[in-house]
């Protein structure tokens, strides 16, 4: 995704994740607004170069094209964090935003 | 559950029903899963007793929430640890100076109240972020920037008020200079407005700093005096372009006049851009030097046959690459004259750089952030007012690292901006890491930062480790830099939490006169002690025992 492109979708997003709040959230909203600024696609994406790394191959580098990702795994890293990825407080990602969010990267 | 230190378990429950009368039960976290979500994620004491964590957390949406919970906190003595987005990593994340404490989260404040585009201003809440921000002005086809740090997570208000630095123009760097008017909750509670702010029906809150009587706004910065609920911005207006080029000179001297021409040109505003300081023999985190450099500077090559090396490969020993923003026409001239500035130098040479015109395409931003991502010398999106996350390969997992590191901290005294404090600072730095046993860089050289056009910042990075005794040993190295760099002369401009006493106490002059000066007025404002103690050293009355030094 070009980054003008992925401009005008996060400023949109940031958006509509701001209008839905109150409603069931947007999984796809949450990854955009929190994960896509590491883990996205093409350059400058410090998490997706680190997946790249660990498993060289083995598992696609990008989240959002794994197959593997449980829930409970995803929820894990958001609420632990590892190496330099922080863990996110839920006044950052609410409770009803990561299980969207985990439930968007399932399987 | 965890209880702020000198309050009874009865008090505590009572204050939390108090809060969550105020912001909702489901915005006062006390559990110990959602209370060590604030703990520090990069905090050089994971896994010790001294880690500092908080009991609670408590997060309004609104300064009248804010009001609510504060006087709650003074009822029941109740330590409170405001913090904007909590992502201020390397510099204690959400994590109070003081264990116990409650965190006043300001994430939920997150509105962005007035972008106004005719006179380049704007007022925001403090769980605005730089992301956000950015993706208001897209939305809104805003032609201003807004100058932005490296990690785009982080708040416009807690960078500023922490002293944060940026990449853009001159003016917009500094971060707190670029601030115009606050609106505080003082530690009573009362609500104080600062600069126009003060007058009733202000009109021009955002464009003039003063008002009238003493300007106070440099109080609620690295400090403990109020909860800033609101603050005001100067924006860029978005430039007509962008244009580098880079000096380069011949001779190890050639330094002292490069940083006084690069001054002369910054001071009077002909190069208005962040100014990079380079040398070829130094390389590059993705260009290491050449082994004959190495086997040279191993061998404790002597000036003369480094700049016989330089002469040899055409390279030169340093470099310098000026930035302008403003009119083509405009900056092509500066660019012209600057040329003509350091041609003073013997042997200097230029080369025509990057040229931008505004806005960016797809195509443009998309290179720019590849050539961020491999850590060229080209420009990076924080220099057009971009907001990335680019910054945290620092230390993550990639190809060229396969032990990432838990976080980072940094070593960030201010220096003069000479030529010759470089030598000096780099001689005492290099001296220290022998000493210490530092991981200084193979080169054993370092050049400083130009953030601000009127004194370099010397950088020195600590990992963080998992490893107990490793993290102890670097702090104890950290706190003997300060001492060293106090010794000379030079003192932090920002620090951890770990190190905030250290670097407090080395401002020393006059037997602590400006740290007595803060406990004054600590204990004038805040009798009752309960904003965020300990921070940057400054302690209230009844936990002044605690302070080191």
């Amino acid at each position: 995704m070009s980054s003008k492109i992925w401009i005008a979708a996060t400023a949109s997003v940031f958006l509509a994740a701001s209008a839905h709040a109150a409603d069931s959230p947007d999984g796809k909203a949450v990854f955009d607004k929190w994960c896509e600024p590491c883990h996205g696609d093409g350059p400058g994406k410090p998490g997706t170069a680190a997946l790249q790394a660990l498993y060289n191959g083995q598992k696609p580098a990008l989240l959002e094209e794994r197959t593997d990702l449980v829930p409970e795994i995803t929820k894990a890293f958001v609420r632990s964090g590892v190496s330099v990825m922080p863990f996110f407080r839920k006044t950052e990602i609410s409770d009803a935003e990561l299980d969207a969010l985990a439930e968007y990267l399932a399987p | 559950m965890a209880v702020p230190p000198g309050v009874s378990e009865r008090d505590f429950a009572r204050a939390l029903r108090e809060f969550e009368s105020a912001v909702g039960s489901e915005w006062v976290f006390a559990s110990d899963e959602d209370v060590a979500l604030y703990r520090d994620a990069y905090s050089p004491f994971k896994g010790e007793p001294e880690e500092r964590v908080a009991s609670a957390a408590v997060a309004p949406a609104t300064v009248e929430e804010v009001q609510a919970v504060v006087r709650t906190a003074n009822t029941y003595r109740i330590p409170l640890y405001p913090i904007s987005t909590g992502k201020n990593l390397g510099y204690g994340g959400s994590a109070p100076n003081l264990s116990g404490s409650v965190v006043l989260d300001l994430k939920r404040m997150n509105r962005i109240l007035e972008v106004d585009d005719r006179n380049h201003t704007a007022l925001v809440e403090p769980g605005v972020s730089y992301f956000d921000f950015y993706c208001y002005i897209q939305e809104h086809k805003l032609k201003v920037w807004m100058d932005c740090p490296d990690p785009g997570w982080g708040s416009l208000i807690g960078n500023a008020l922490d002293h944060g630095g940026g990449y853009t123009a001159t003016p917009f760097r500094n971060h707190f200079d670029a601030h115009c008017g606050m609106e505080v909750v003082l530690p009573n509670g009362e609500l104080l407005r600062t600069g126009m702010g003060a007058l009733p029906n202000a009109k021009t809150w955002q464009q003039f700093k003063f008002g009238v009587g003493p300007w106070i706004d440099g109080l609620f910065s690295q400090s403990n005096y109020g909860i800033v609920t609101k603050m005001g911005f100067w924006l860029m207006p978005e430039p007509d372009a962008f244009l580098t080029g880079t000096v380069v000179v011949p001779k190890q001297a050639d330094l002292v006049p490069l940083v006084d021409i690069l001054n002369y040109l910054e001071n009077s505003g002909v190069v208005n851009g962040m100014p990079q300081l380079g040398s070829p023999l130094l390389g590059g985190f993705f260009d290491p030097i050449s082994d004959e450099l190495r086997e040279l500077i191993q061998g404790g090559a002597s000036t003369e046959e480094l700049e016989a090396y330089a002469a040899r490969r055409g390279t030169g020993y340093w470099s310098c690459t000026v930035k302008f923003y403003g009119p083509e026409k405009a900056i092509r001239a500066n660019w012209e004259y600057a040329q003509e500035k350091f041609s003073a130098i013997a042997g200097a040479t230029f080369e025509n750089g990057e040229f931008f015109k505004f806005p960016l395409s797809a195509e443009e931003i998309e290179q720019i952030t590849r050539n961020q991502a491999l850590g060229s010398r080209n420009a990076t999106l924080p220099e057009f007012g971009v907001p990335s996350l680019t910054m945290f390969s620092i230390g993550a997992r990639s190809a060229t690292n396969p032990n990432p590191t838990e976080g980072h901290m940094w070593f960030s005294p201010i220096i003069p901006r000479t030529g010759e404090a470089i030598f000096e600072a780099n001689r005492v730095f290099a001296e220290a890491a022998r000493e210490l046993d530092l991981p200084f860089n193979a080169v054993g050289f370092s050049l400083p930062t130009t953030y601000w056009n009127r004194a370099f910042v010397y950088i020195l990075a600590f990992p963080v480790s998992k490893d107990i005794e490793t993290n102890r040993a670097n702090r104890a190295k950290f706190e003997r830099l300060v001492q060293i760099a106090a010794e000379h002369g030079w003192g932090e401009y920002r620090t951890p939490p770990a190190f905030q006493e250290a670097v407090m106490n080395a401002y020393s002059f006059n037997n602590h006169a400006l740290r007595r000066f803060h406990e004054t007025l600590k204990d004038a404002i805040d009798p009752n002690g309960i904003l965020a103690a300990g921070r940057y050293g400054i302690w209230p009355r009844h936990l002044r025992h605690m302070r080191q030094g």
